[in-house]
């Protein structure tokens, strides 16, 4: 044990010294002869005789050096060496060869390590929190994207925090904040932040950490409490020039001064996790008292005890949450959706489960098409090297040694494929990181971890094997004799097996790009349909922007100053319409209870919600939505409220969208009926129903009132105009700068944004499942095009001889475009019956769409027979210009 | 030398290399390959090369120890000697061989009828 372990040392001593050993053994033989050479010449030889007699009886002097060395080194590792200076040397001396392998692995490896990287963050790795597996999203089973039916009242949080006895604690933070609602100000031009209002418990919760300073403390959750603010890091990098003296000091928000008690640490991004592709600045703490009265504006999330189950934390909440008041002085009001604790990371990412998983998939397939294309083009290499392993075999190379160079081979290959793709993939999970728009949660975490090397060390000698083995077994069973025979491979016959095993490859490969291809196409068409969705508003040429306004809390100023803003900037040129809400479709919303018919028992209704806006009149002219009946008009007057809120004096209006009112009235017009929608009001007109939370799903109800007539919180103008909003945006600002010189320096940005931003995933999606294909059928063409072009090589002399007797070149082209056709014909079929297949797995992420949608399928088998034409034809066209002479003679 | 000679049987040669340093003490490659040729009175095929490759076996085990010295004839020559694991190695090695060839020479010794 001791001495073999010891031996093993010495062994790579000794194998590490190589030349000092060799100088060392040198020596000693030649000492060796020189002392055998004194005796035999004692005995009386001649010297020459001497000498040979005592080479005569060491024997093969380069033998016992090998057999010595071989005990004395490493011999495995010295083969290793061996082969790879000679895969070096014959590598370089292929220099077309090596340079499209290895770009073919890279790219096949690359795109296989980033994907891994995206699938790792969103599906493996658990959420960048501490001991996130505790951590639980309470909220409803089933999350449309209406956020009034996700979050719950202060009341109701704190109330599930006293009785529940699954969680340590529970956070949440304020859903209803919109983007750059806090101006810093103070120092010259207001600048807009985005600020989200948290639990004060909310960071202990998740378990992050503040970078600099502390975290918010309870008291700074009461009513009146001191103004403090966390900083984001990126905020603190930017705006406070990374200056730790920041903490303790105080910034200016919309005018409030606010002491900055930490900085959050780098890896935290809550729009990472919580609101994929936006951005936000800083936390502030809430005052559960000061949004008592706003009803559910609040998402809860929380980290169970040890021990306890998801299960557990489901079934308690299922119990307590009926008996859990949404103001607890109002008996039975339970005016929220029963939450079902799920995961937070299921919550996160476990929607893009089904798409990452196609998407790996999608990956997967082109790395096997690169196999299967470098196991052809290894094919195509073999049979011009079969001379050379005839020729080592003969030297006495074991067919195993000939295996293991040829794998050598392809493990060397494909390391430097990996290590391009390493950097490939590097770029394109930077590129990923800085993605901010798109609407994918924890991309700013995605980068290649220690799991993602390993993946890489196991995808780069996979594929190695992969695609070595088949040539390296089909080269060391090919019989020597022949091969030397063989006088230069132009014979015909002896390549069929070796010909029937290419075309098998490459039916394989134009199969799985046919699936690849399908599988895209049918995401594409998707898509497309997607785009083509009516949204019930039209995006183009429209643009808006967020107004700054100080009301004072009066509707009727608000309103003569909403007037003000409208008049002035439809006034500008190039304008067609102008029009306020208090929120924006694809962007904050929130609901209320659904409308009904007065006199019904608004129970029957219970759970139901219509989405509300509160607009000003021009809204729907700017946002390109039909008005059946008529629009806000500026003459609708504010109501007088008692102190209940109950409309005492006024003429309540509203606008119903069409689902709302088919469901309301089925027989009949709903314009001029007087129903209740929180309060009695009457119906002055109807819209098609338009698209708020998603472009795939079916609008619900919704509701729309004159901001006159109820409280509105934020305010964002859209304009529609004649020229692109870009060539509006200074004239817009400069005038709402005139109206209010607190107005923040924000974009105008195009409605079409916020389409964009709501379809970014599936874009992403598309676009990247689309280029796999494309990279599927480039391979797949250049398989094809390898194998007939080595074939049309290997068959000069015949064709020649062939136009020798006569073939035309018309003819002689329409074979090997023939040949080519069948090869591919055949793959295609194959494909077609696989996509057919797997296209149903994929079902569920098509959106109006067949999994067998003709068309799709059509389309892509044309176009792989087009792209194969192409492929076949250029080799075709070199046969058919054979010269008979030069190709004769050639032998 | 009209008998063909003797192949070395895998193993044989690092045994008989130690039991020669043990016997001659100190001694160069040359000389272990001689006294090994002059023990077996000729009858064993050794090509001398072949020695090297078992002598850095054993040096690699510890077994033996190597030093380059000076001959008698004042040539520079590599030494080896036995180290004191390799006597031990070389006493449990000899006694397993002993015992094999104890149970060779009894299983070659059976009479041609097999009988009881």
């Amino acid at each position: 044990m001791i001495s073999s372990l010891r031996s093993a040392v010495a062994r790579t001593r000794a194998f590490a010294n190589k030349r000092l050993g060799d100088a060392d053994l040198d020596q000693e033989l030649a000492s060796h002869l020189d002392l055998a050479t004194e005796e035999n010449m004692r005995r009386g030889l001649s010297p020459q005789e001497a000498r040979r007699q005592a080479l005569v009886r060491f024997g093969g002097v380069q033998q016992s050096r090998e057999q010595q060395r071989a005990a004395r080194g490493l011999p495995m590792l010295d083969v290793l060496m061996q082969d790879l200076r000679y895969t070096l040397r014959t590598l370089r001396r292929d220099r077309a060869f090596t340079i499209v392998a290895i770009l073919i692995l890279a790219l096949g490896i690359g795109t296989n390590i980033a994907v891994f990287s995206v699938v790792n963050t969103l599906m493996l790795r658990p959420l960048p929190f501490q001991d996130p597996s505790r951590l639980l999203w309470i909220g409803p089973e089933i999350f449309d994207g209406n956020w009034s039916a996700a979050t719950y009242s202060t009341d109701a949080w704190q109330q599930f925090l006293e009785r529940n006895k699954s969680f340590e604690d529970v956070a949440g933070y304020f859903a209803f904040s919109s983007p750059d609602n806090a101006k810093l100000t103070g120092h010259g031009d207001p600048k807009p932040f985005t600020d989200i209002d948290v639990t004060q418990n909310f960071f202990q919760v998740l378990g992050v950490k503040p970078y600099l300073g502390r975290l918010f403390n309870p008291s700074e959750a009461l009513h009146g409490g001191p103004n403090v603010v966390l900083l984001s890091y990126p905020f603190w990098q930017r705006e406070c020039h990374a200056d730790p003296a920041i903490v303790g000091n105080t910034l200016e928000f919309n005018g409030h001064a606010a002491t900055v008690i930490g900085v959050l640490p780098k890896s935290f991004d809550f729009g990472a996790v919580f609101a994929p592709g936006t951005r936000v600045d800083i936390f502030t703490a809430i005052a559960p008292e000061d949004i008592r009265m706003e009803g559910n504006t609040i998402t809860l999330l929380g980290r169970f005890k040890p021990g306890v189950t998801v299960a557990q934390a489901r079934a308690e909440a299922a119990l307590l949450f009926p008996r859990i008041l949404f103001r607890r002085d109002i008996p039975n009001s339970t005016w929220y959706t029963a939450p079902y604790p799920t995961p937070l990371k299921e919550y996160v990412s476990g929607k893009l489960h089904r798409s990452l998983v196609v998407l790996w998939s999608a990956v997967g397939l082109v790395l096997l098409i690169v196999c299967v294309n470098l196991s052809n083009l290894l094919l195509a290499r073999a049979a011009a090297r079969s001379k050379e392993f005839a020729l080592r075999g003969a030297l006495g190379a074991s067919r195993r040694r000939i295996v293991r160079q040829l794998l050598t081979e392809s493990l060397l290959l494909s390391g430097v494929g990996a290590a391009l793709g390493l950097g490939l993939a590097y770029g394109i999970t930077m590129w990923l990181q800085h993605q901010t728009s798109l609407a994918l949660p924890l991309l700013n975490d995605v980068h290649i971890d220690g799991t993602a090397l390993l993946w890489t060390l196991v995808i780069a000698v996979g594929t190695a094997v992969l695609f070595g083995l088949a040539p390296g077994i089909r080269m060391s069973s090919e019989n020597l004799q022949e091969s030397l025979k063989d006088s230069g491979g132009h014979g015909a016959s002896d390549s069929r097996r070796h010909d029937r095993l290419r075309s098998t490859l490459v039916i394989s490969e134009v199969a799985l790009a046919c699936v690849l291809l399908v599988g895209a196409g049918l995401l594409m068409r998707s898509f497309l349909r997607i785009l083509n969705v009516n949204l019930g508003f039209r995006p183009t040429y429209a643009a808006t922007i967020k107004v700054d306004f100080d009301d004072g809390g009066s509707d009727a100023k608000r309103t003569a100053i909403f007037q003000d803003v409208i008049t002035r900037i439809s006034a500008l040129p190039g304008v067609q319409s102008a029009g306020i809400a208090d929120n924006l479709p694809f962007a904050r919303n929130r609901s209320w209870g659904i409308p009904h018919l007065l006199g019904v028992d608004d129970s029957k209704v219970k759970g139901e919600s219509s989405l509300v806006y509160m607009i000003t009149p021009g809204y729907f002219a700017a946002m390109g939505i039909p008005v059946t009946g008529r629009d806000f008009s500026w003459e609708d007057k504010p109501l007088v409220r008692d102190a209940k809120r109950n409309v005492v004096q006024g003429d309540p209006v509203i606008i119903i969208n069409e689902s709302t009112a088919r469901h309301l009235f089925p027989n009949g017009d709903a314009v001029g009926h007087v129903i209740d929608a929180s309060g009695k009001a009457r119906i002055v007109g109807t819209i098609p129903d338009v698209h708020l939370t998603s472009v795939e799903g079916q609008p619900d109800s919704q509701v729309y009132y004159p901001q006159v007539q109820q409280d509105t919180e934020g305010a964002y103008l859209v304009i529609r105009s004649k020229v692109p909003p870009e060539q509006l945006a200074s004239s817009v600002l400069h005038t709402l700068h005139e109206i209010n010189p607190a107005q923040a320096a924000v974009p105008l940005r195009p409605v079409q944004e916020f389409v964009d931003h709501a379809v970014s995933p599936r874009r992403f999606f598309v676009l990247l499942v689309g280029t796999f294909a494309a990279l599927g059928l480039f391979l797949a063409a250049l398989g094809i095009y390898g194998v007939i072009s080595y074939s049309v090589t290997r068959q000069t002399l015949e064709i020649g001889i062939r136009m020798a007797l006569g073939a035309t070149a018309a003819r002689v082209q329409f074979g090997v475009i023939f040949r080519t056709m069948r090869l591919a014909l055949i793959g295609i079929a194959v494909g077609a019956v696989l996509s057919l297949i797997l296209a149903s797995l994929i079902s569920a992420m098509l959106f109006n769409t067949a999994p067998t949608d003709p068309a799709t399928f059509g389309g892509m088998v044309a176009l792989l027979i087009v792209v194969a034409l192409l492929a076949g034809y250029i080799p075709a066209r070199r046969a058919s210009r054979v010269n008979p002479l030069v190709a004769l003679r050639g032998n | 030398m009209s008998d063909p000679k003797l192949d070395l049987l895998q193993g044989t040669l690092d045994l008989m290399v130690l039991k020669t340093l043990a016997a001659m003490g100190a001694q160069h490659g040359y000389g272990i390959a001689r006294r090994i040729e002059q023990i077996s009175g000729d009858t064993i095929l050794l090509n001398q090369g072949t020695i090297y490759a078992s002598l850095v076996r054993l040096q690699n085990r510890n077994w033996i120890s190597a030093e380059w010295g000076t001959s008698d004839n004042n040539r520079k020559a590599k030494y080896y000697a036995i180290t004191r694991s390799g006597r031990k190695q070389l006493a449990r090695d000899a006694e397993d061989w002993r015992r094999l060839a104890d149970v060779m020479g009894r299983v070659l010794a059976q009479s041609p009828e097999g009988a009881k």
